[in-house]
């Protein structure tokens, strides 16, 4: 077997899988920045919360609707946002901390989301709901996917100064801007635009996959947040290619191997990046 | 009614007559309550949860005036300081400004609530400094940079500009902080604990700065622990714990013994009997 039949031809000879690893692409580049932005913000729990809670929209939608794709889209933004309204009101009122609110709403979401779905559908499209199916990306949902990452990106590229001083000083943002909350807001929203995107592709439970995993990796490998974001897109596409390659040779499922392909980055450079990582910790130098 | 005293001829004359004598300590703080205050807190109540972080302080703030806010820990001093810097909003109650300083407000918070770890370069956190000029989208243009790199070497770091914040020591920080304080330009002033954790050398220089933009007239308000350098530095103080417990002249409340060196912090806090939750549940500054 020659490089080229290992690296290109999958691409090359199928359509499904060009068609994935576009949508990789596209996801890549509209979640990986915002992913850095909450590995910084320490909000990765808060996302992972949100991930699960667009579940139970996502599923009302479908018993409703069957499996189309603007009723889930507008089912999932809505529950998102009721979620996290729901947990900021609980963690503001009661003696409850963040931690503890998120993990109650996306546990009872995710209870609630299967649920539903299991009342009218079978296994199948619950596993389809949970886990996604990249390789069955049609038009209608690559256009929602390159959509979602467009907005975020020029969300981020609008929104850039007011999140890096948001994230290292947010009380200097408050004092100086009488708008403060709006920032959180905007974040919040592109957050759970492309989660709704990558729902898609990975489903609720990994969806998270493609936008923690590379701004994890990339913060070991430099200590300038305008090299992080590029580097965290890089992984991300790497890791998009890397996983469909290696599920079409072996046939393990996509979307997980995808994902696996993106941790599998992460510990690398947690063990031997040069910032800050295991290999560091160990040459002395901090 | 205030807005008549324009109108009287010179009434300190005609107040204290003629004759030329030492003003009283009351006197005094009538002369200064007469001048419209830069902040007025009136009946401030703060409420975190089911807990009072402030309870209905009222007080002002002289223009040009340099004030230490004391009080054990838990007393609520940080909570003020966000209040009149409009981090927080007040449960009850308001904070006023005069007219020339509404607006122009640097607030410099506790280093702990900032992220060190945060991938950026001190030159950015400075920069950040004309985010009410030059918002989301305004271009940092060069002599925004030239006037950021003039205010880093004002407070001694020149050459650090593209250092990364987390490469720099407690005290190196905290010079930054005040550099970017420098670049606010305001009116107001404040400080949220700005000697912790920085060595008697560099806190000497901050001093210096603090003193020169207190002979710039720029009215400052700054949370301290260290009572000899309320005593030697700030004429004015504010004690609080919970609510306020006095506020004048420092070398006043040293002489009725608000303020004393042999004085334990803690003992400041008063037994709750008013201010106490109607549950009667726990006293929000002792958790007893």
């Amino acid at each position: 077997m020659t490089l080229s039949e290992l690296l290109v031809d999958p691409f090359s000879h199928y359509a499904f899988m060009r068609r994935a690893l576009a949508a990789c692409v596209v996801l890549s580049l509209g979640g990986a920045p915002l992913g850095v932005f909450m590995t910084l913000r320490r909000m990765t729990l808060a996302g992972d919360a949100i991930s699960h809670a667009i579940l139970p929209g996502i599923a009302t939608a479908f018993v409703i609707s069957g499996l189309s794709l603007w009723p889930m889209v507008f089912g999932g933004l809505l529950a998102g946002l009721a979620v996290a309204a729901a947990a900021f009101w609980l963690t503001r009122f009661t003696q409850l901390k963040e931690d503890a609110t998120l993990t109650l709403f996306y546990l009872l979401s995710l209870a609630i989301g299967v649920a539903i779905v299991s009342s009218k559908g079978g296994n199948v499209n619950l596993l389809h709901l949970l886990f996604g199916n990249i390789l069955a990306v049609n038009g209608e949902a690559m256009l929602l996917i390159t959509g979602a990452a467009c907005v975020s990106l020029f969300g981020i590229a609008v929104f850039y100064r007011w999140f890096v001083i948001e994230g290292f000083d947010p009380d200097f943002l408050q004092a100086a801007e009488p708008h403060a909350f709006l920032g959180g807001m905007v974040f919040y929203f592109l957050l759970m635009l492309d989660l709704v995107a990558a729902f898609q592709a990975l489903g609720t439970l990994m969806a998270l996959g493609l936008v923690i995993l590379p701004a994890i990796a990339a913060r070991f490998w430099s200590r300038n947040i305008d090299f992080i974001l590029p580097l965290s897109v890089f992984f991300a596409i790497a890791a998009s290619a890397a996983g469909l390659l290696v599920s079409f040779h072996t046939g393990t499922p996509s979307g997980s191997t995808v994902v696996l392909a993106a941790g599998i980055i992460s510990l690398l450079s947690a063990c031997c990046g040069p910032y800050s990582s295991v290999l560091s910790y160990f040459l002395g130098r901090q | 009614m205030p807005w008549l005293w324009g109108l009287r001829p010179s009434p300190p004359l005609f107040r204290y007559g003629p004759s030329v004598r030492e003003k009283s300590f009351s006197e005094k703080l009538f002369m200064i309550d007469n001048l419209q205050p830069a902040i007025e807190l009136e009946n401030v109540t703060v409420m975190f949860g089911p807990r009072k972080a402030l309870h209905e302080v009222t007080g002002s703030f002289a223009p040009g005036s340099l004030t230490a806010v004391a009080g054990p820990n838990g007393a609520g001093k940080s909570t003020l300081l966000k209040v009149i810097a409009g981090v927080i909003k007040p449960a009850h109650g308001q904070v006023r400004y005069c007219r020339k300083c509404a607006g122009k407000i640097a607030y410099l918070p506790q280093t702990s609530s900032i992220k060190r770890d945060f991938p950026v370069s001190a030159l950015h956190v400075v920069c950040s400094a004309f985010w009410p000029e030059l918002g989301n989208m305004g271009s940092i243009s060069a002599e925004h940079r030239k006037k950021a790199l003039g205010a880093l070497s004002e407070v001694g770091m020149e050459g650090f500009e593209t250092r990364r914040i987390s490469e720099l020591s407690g005290g190196q920080f905290q010079r930054l902080l005040f550099a970017r304080l420098m670049l606010q330009d305001a009116r107001i002033i404040l400080l949220d604990e700005p000697f912790s954790a920085v060595d008697a050398e560099t806190t000497a220089k901050l001093i210096q700065i603090l003193l020169r933009w207190h002979k710039e007239g720029r009215t400052i308000i700054c949370v301290l622990h260290d009572l000899m350098m309320i005593k030697k530095y700030f004429p004015e103080s504010f004690l609080l714990a919970g609510k306020c417990l006095g506020r004048g002249h420092t070398h006043a409340l040293f002489q009725q013994k608000l303020l004393s060196f042999d004085l334990d912090m803690a003992e400041l806090i008063e037994p709750e009997t008013e201010s106490k939750p109607e549950s009667g549940k726990t006293s929000a500054w002792t958790g007893q």
